[in-house]
């Protein structure tokens, strides 16, 4: 049986058949690049976002002061560039220039590495930004009160609460990386993306090749953010708690467990 | 008497708003000082001044008799010393009750982990949150976060404590048990500065009283030359406000 032959289900079966191990690579190359990039790009946005929310110390002089500012200006620039032109340009901008200005030839991997993650680092800072500045001014007041330092109350106090109220930007994030990835295809990156442009040019099959490669896609997504979402409820621990008693009399387990709709033990 | 704290000519401003003007006082140790006063008279700002949260403009504040706004002491080991309870608690929301009553003993003091735990133990079963170690913040009433407050306060071993309306963010039917509380430390010897809407323990408890208003100390003495001899209009005029409710 030809191509030409077979119905719409059939193709798609024949493209699994033939093309299944390049797919299962070029999925696992977008999965690779989307995960990784996303926790550059996390590590990135906290670095700047903690930066860009620092004030200066009031004891610091014109020098600090003005490195401070600075440092901000910069990094708001790189937010707002990398934030404001399309991905596929920096992906060729980056690529290309490095070529032609520095004479570096960038691998397919360290390519994909460095766009993904300075461009998922700019929308991350914002996100970061704006967590730091949803946890309450008294959480830090109540650390600074013990005589936490500043870093000591950002790291301990501030930044899990900020990572937790961010973490569904952070799922958005991998998700809309792991989409779009296949802009890379235009510097040659062998994604799921490209994948299915070689299968669709191989056997001019372009809505089964496209059929197939969505569901893919669809697959790597869905569970990402199940994933997700599984770790959110893991951070914000159980609802209920243990209460804990030493009275060993009254209770043999030595510990009872406190029901917050019905306010009592159980 | 050993003085701890002594505030001299305290002045602080919000641009151009100046809100403390020309403050003097001192705490000596085992005093229970309450500071009365109606809003905005500047009671927050003195006691945010005191533990450095806020910058004061001008004046001086001797921690046995060292200044603490030139610069010259380690911020961080000052605040120890001078601990703070909140209106609105503050407790860590992403730890549970032992973890808050911990963290500041492990990181700032150094101290072990099984020696915090001790002593986190011990403060809380001193203001009877012990059962409610596993907890997280937001599974506690205001008035059980506010014990698990004071206690993580204790936990540092300061030498004063300061309270911004430890009770006004309360439900009625839970300010008495932290008063209690408040009362057992009081009692144990504590260096307390309260500040305070709640009439009756700033005549009960307290050894010393302040009035203030409009950012000056207006009259400050024992409860009964304040609360029965006011020699002051103004505090005169403050208090009938509360006689109603000091008479039940
Ligand atoms: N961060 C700030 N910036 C500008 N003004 C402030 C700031 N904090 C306080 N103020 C002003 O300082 C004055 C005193 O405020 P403060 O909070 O010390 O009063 P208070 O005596 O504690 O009142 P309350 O009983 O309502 O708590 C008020 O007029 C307030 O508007
Ligand atoms: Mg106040």
């Amino acid at each position: 049986m030809t191509i030409a032959e077979m119905n719409f289900f059939q193709r798609m079966i024949y493209i699994l058949q033939r093309y299944g191990l390049s797919l299962l690579e070029g999925a696992a190359t977008t999965m690779v690049i989307a995960i990784v990039c996303t926790f550059l790009g996390c590590v990135i946005g906290f670095a700047v976002g903690l930066i860009q929310t620092s004030e200066p110390h009031k004891n610091s002089g014109i020098f600090k002061r003005g490195l401070l500012k600075t440092v901000k200006l910069i990094l708001t620039a790189y937010v707002e560039v990398f934030r404001g032109t399309p991905m596929m340009l920096q992906a060729a901008f980056i690529y290309y220039g490095m070529s032609q200005i520095f004479g570096i030839n960038l691998g397919m991997w360290s390519a994909a590495f460095i766009i993904v993650s300075v461009n998922t680092g700019a929308y991350m800072a914002e996100t970061v930004r704006g967590g730091i500045l949803s946890v309450e001014a008294g959480q830090s007041e109540g650390a600074r009160a013990i005589g936490m330092s500043h870093f000591q109350t950002m790291l301990l106090v501030v930044l899990p609460q900020a990572l937790r109220n961010i973490m569904p930007q952070i799922g958005n994030n991998l998700i809309i990386n792991i989409k779009d990835t296949c802009v890379l295809s235009i510097i040659g990156t062998v994604e799921l993306f490209f994948t299915f442009r070689s299968i669709s040019g191989a056997l001019y099959t372009y809505f089964e090749a496209a059929s197939v490669t969505m569901i893919i896609y669809f697959i790597l997504t869905f569970t990402c953010s199940r994933i997700l979402r599984y770790i959110e409820t893991k951070m914000d621990g159980p609802s209920n708690f243990d209460l804990a008693t030493s009275d060993t009399l009254a209770f043999t387990s030595g510990m009872t467990r406190y029901n917050k709709k019905t306010g009592g033990t159980y | 008497m050993d003085e701890i704290l002594k505030v001299e000519h305290l002045v602080k401003t919000f641009g151009t708003n100046e809100v403390l003007k020309d403050i003097d006082f001192s705490v000596f140790k085992g005093d229970v000082i309450s500071i009365i006063g109606s809003s905005g008279s500047g009671k927050s700002t003195l006691l945010r001044c005191i533990n450095m949260l806020e910058d004061a403009t001008g004046g001086r504040i001797l921690y046995h008799g060292n200044n603490i706004l030139d610069g010259s002491i380690d911020e961080d080991q000052y605040r120890t010393k001078v601990g703070m309870v909140f209106q609105s608690f503050n407790l860590f929301n992403n730890y549970t009750v032992l973890g808050n009553c911990m963290l500041g003993q492990t990181h700032v003091l150094k101290r072990s982990k099984e020696d915090a735990r001790k002593r986190a133990m011990e403060y809380l079963e001193k203001v009877g949150m012990e059962q409610y170690i596993n907890a997280k913040p937001r599974q506690l009433s205001g008035g059980q976060k506010q014990r698990v407050a004071i206690a993580r306060a204790l936990a540092m071993d300061p030498e004063v404590l300061l309270f911004d309306e430890p009770t006004s963010a309360l439900d009625p039917e839970m300010v008495g048990e932290v008063l209690d509380v408040m009362k057992n430390l009081a009692e144990s010897g504590m260096t307390m500065l309260v500040v305070t809407h709640e009439m009756a323990f700033a005549r009960d408890i307290s050894k010393r009283v302040v009035f203030m208003a409009d950012g000056r100390i207006e009259e400050e003495g024992s409860p009964d030359q304040i609360f029965n001899h006011p020699q002051k209009e103004r505090t005169k005029e403050f208090l009938s406000r509360f006689t109603k409710t000091l008479k039940d």
